[in-house]
């Protein structure tokens, strides 16, 4: 590894529309922290340090979505200032919780909020990064994995490619003994969609995943939200279901609307709760 | 004379997004503006038409370092709104995964955000850098993750735990597993006990105000899920009256909306400072024990000494975790049913979340649906103090060089450990002298 460039490669970390979470998993690798801060120069990490380096970066970590003009821009500049852009957790991979406003009317959901809604400046929707800019590599997850976020600043600093699992949750469970939730308890469970990289927590505290890591390659997400129907849920509850952090990510928004569009029209009314 | 003006424009080391900007003209500070550049989130407005049970997991993902306070604060409104009490032992499991975030919190705070101010020092990276503090570095890092730990434990993962719902807990953890944690929590009880002795040898800026302080109290514990809502000020009503006593507005400058108190129409304090100042008599032996040997002055009025407030309650929630730990029973059944079907009701609570009060109220129609929510966090509360505390403050940084009286406030705004993302559902520093 003699020829690995010695000048330590530089990472900074910005926040857009979040929870903050995202970064945070950086400081929650406690164990690893001092040893990354060791291996490459934090140039920008604002929740960490009053310091700040001007870029360019060899790689910018972006948490959160983007949901005003201003936020356009500067993400622009970052982009500018980036060798590699990473998107990390759902706001930044497929604009976040707040995407719900996507199929709201933002100036209504301002005036609920807010009682002098002139002063609040807000796009109409919540957008993940790769809308406005290239990304070069996403990190799924709300919040994103510790184990995950490690292996990808480690692989970044020798220059091999991250390595991200992309099949369904309904693998870690196997893997860990978990018995499936859907199938003994009859819980609706987005695992068999959803792409591997929590742990498969939900389903091991005995609940249904809810997809905090998107969609998995190809999901069938028809055939998933019929079986919820089946296990007893009305087309308005699968659509719920599809929306939550990643609802805007394109397989899930994709089911919300198909399940939302049979409750509009009536399908199967209102069914007792699963 | 002319103008001059004191600007940070992104702040560093706190959560979130905000900026500051005060204005001087002939050495007398015309204006001071907490900006929030946070965007908005809307939580309450996309709440509605979901199910109550999707509020906990929704609303966690307003703050990324306190969703536990999230979690409880609305699966206790939504516990009143549906007639709903926890089996026997929730309580008590519920105190324990909130110990363990105010310790990874307040852990946080204390060493990577707080205390480089003190030290001189730009971030708990440079100290760690530092060989006779990195030691610090070390052992703050090994509790925050203790805590981590103990959340994780519970509640799935340390950032958006999945195991808290309305009526209790998905699955109870097992007795082995928590009881694995004893070494590592006495560890961090000594080490806290020890971090608060440090603290107290720090040179604290000389500054104090006159403060309104609010917390929850509780007839025999330190408040963290229950309490009425005092003041130092007289106050004492059920948390249900929130509303009554605390006003939201909005300013122009910031996305966040500034509380006041109905009653005096001036700002207030919420927090670990106000917790101790009106609870000291509900802190652990061992914090107890320390602030004393320590000299604690109490009331604590200058927010510099927040670091204390927040050393003690990293204490208290070290030891009372031990204890939690060590009496545990796994809840059987780990949550009630809820009522199916759903019934209509409203329902509203406070918490004490690692920053101060967490206010939650909700509304629920016939089909189990959100039909109004209202969220009032710790930092929104505390923005109008900040600036209050500014400008009292600013006028005695004026002499000092630009960049050192830029730092000074700051500093002075990072010792409310403010929560932007949270307040908007905060903050860069503008000085503008003339």
């Amino acid at each position: 590894m003699a020829t690995v460039r010695r000048r330590k490669p530089t990472l900074a970390v910005f926040k857009f529309a979040s929870c903050d979470g995202c970064q945070l998993a950086l400081l929650d690798c406690e164990e690893e922290l001092l040893a990354v801060a060791g291996e490459v120069e934090i140039a920008y990490f604002l929740e960490a340090s009053r310091r700040t380096a001007p870029g360019p970066y060899d790689v910018a970590l972006v948490e959160g979505s983007v949901t005003t003009s201003e936020e356009v821009e500067r993400l622009k500049e970052i982009r500018q200032q980036a060798r590699l852009l990473v998107a990390i957790g759902a706001c930044a991979t497929a604009g976040g919780i707040q995407a719900l406003r996507n199929w709201a009317d933002v100036a209504e959901f301002t005036r609920v909020v807010y009682a002098r809604p002139e002063h609040i400046h807000a796009l109409e929707r919540s957008v993940p990064l790769s809308e406005v800019v290239p990304v070069d590599f996403e990190l799924r997850g709300c919040p994103i994995s510790k184990r995950q976020l490690v292996d990808l600043v480690s692989s970044l600093v020798i220059g091999r490619k991250p390595q991200v699992p992309t099949h369904s949750v309904c693998g870690e469970c196997k893997r860990q003994g978990t018995v499936c939730v859907m199938v003994a308890h009859g819980i609706p469970c987005l695992g068999p969609a959803t792409q591997a990289g929590c742990g498969a927590i939900c389903p091991a505290y005995h609940r249904g995943c809810y997809g905090c890591f998107g969609p998995m390659e190809l999901p069938n997400v028809t055939s998933l939200g019929t079986q919820f129907l089946v296990l007893g849920l009305s087309p308005e509850e699968v659509a719920r279901a599809f929306r939550t952090v990643n609802g805007y990510a394109r397989a899930f928004r994709a089911a919300s609307m198909q399940f939302g569009r049979e409750a509009a029209t009536g399908g199967a009314g209102e069914a007792g709760r699963g | 004379m002319g103008e001059r003006r004191i600007a940070v424009d992104a702040l560093a080391r706190v959560e979130g997004e905000g900026a500051l900007r005060v204005t001087v003209r002939d050495h007398r500070v015309t204006d001071i503006q907490l900006h929030i550049y946070e965007p908005p989130r809307f939580f309450e407005a996309f709440l509605r038409g979901r199910h109550y049970q999707e509020a906990p997991d929704l609303t966690a993902r307003i703050c990324g370092i306190c969703p536990v306070a999230y979690q409880m604060s609305a699966a206790h409104a939504l516990e009143k709104a549906m007639g709903v009490t926890p089996p026997p032992g929730v309580r008590e499991l519920r105190r324990l995964f909130y110990c363990g975030e105010w310790i990874s919190s307040h852990v946080l705070h204390i060493f990577l955000l707080h205390l480089p101010d003190f030290l001189g020092h730009e971030s708990a990276l440079s100290m760690a850098a530092d060989p006779r503090l990195r030691p610090w570095v070390e052992r703050a890092l090994r509790m925050k993750q203790i805590g981590n730990r103990l959340v994780a434990l519970i509640g799935g993962r340390e950032i958006h735990p999945v195991n808290a719902c309305v009526g209790g807990f998905y699955r109870a953890p097992r007795r082995a597993d928590l009881a694995a944690m004893e070494p590592d929590l006495a560890w961090g009880l000594e080490t806290a006990v020890e971090a608060v002795r440090f603290a107290a040898g720090l040179e604290y800026p000389d500054f104090e105000a006159d403060y309104e302080f609010v917390s929850l109290r509780h007839p025999d514990e330190y408040p963290l899920n229950e309490g009425r809502l005092v003041s130092s000020a007289g106050l004492d009503a059920p948390v249900e009256d929130f509303e009554r006593h605390v006003i939201e507005e909005q300013v122009a400058h910031a996305n966040a909306l500034h509380a006041r108190r109905v009653e005096t129409g001036r700002s207030y304090l919420v927090g670990p400072t106000s917790r101790v100042n009106l609870n000291f008599d509900r802190l652990s032996p061992a914090a107890q024990s320390v602030a004393r040997e320590i000299g604690l002055g109490l009331p604590i009025r200058n927010p510099f000494r927040s670091l204390l407030a927040r050393g003690l309650e990293t204490v208290h929630a070290f030891e009372e975790a031990l204890a939690l730990v060590r009496a545990y029973e796994p809840p059987a059944p780990p949550r009630a049913p809820l009522p199916d079907p759903p019934r209509a009701g409203s329902g509203a609570h406070a918490t004490e979340a690692p920053r101060g009060l967490l206010y939650h109220r909700y509304q629920v129609d016939d089909r189990g649906l959100v039909a109004s929510a209202r969220i009032v966090p710790p930092t929104s509360q505390n923005l109008k103090r900040i600036e209050d505390d500014l400008w009292q403050f600013v006028p005695g940084v004026l002499d000092l060089p630009h960049e050192e009286a830029t730092w000074r406030c700051e500093q002075l705004v990072r010792c409310y450990d403010p929560c932007i993302s949270c307040a908007t559902h905060f903050l860069r520093l503008s000085v503008a002298r003339t």
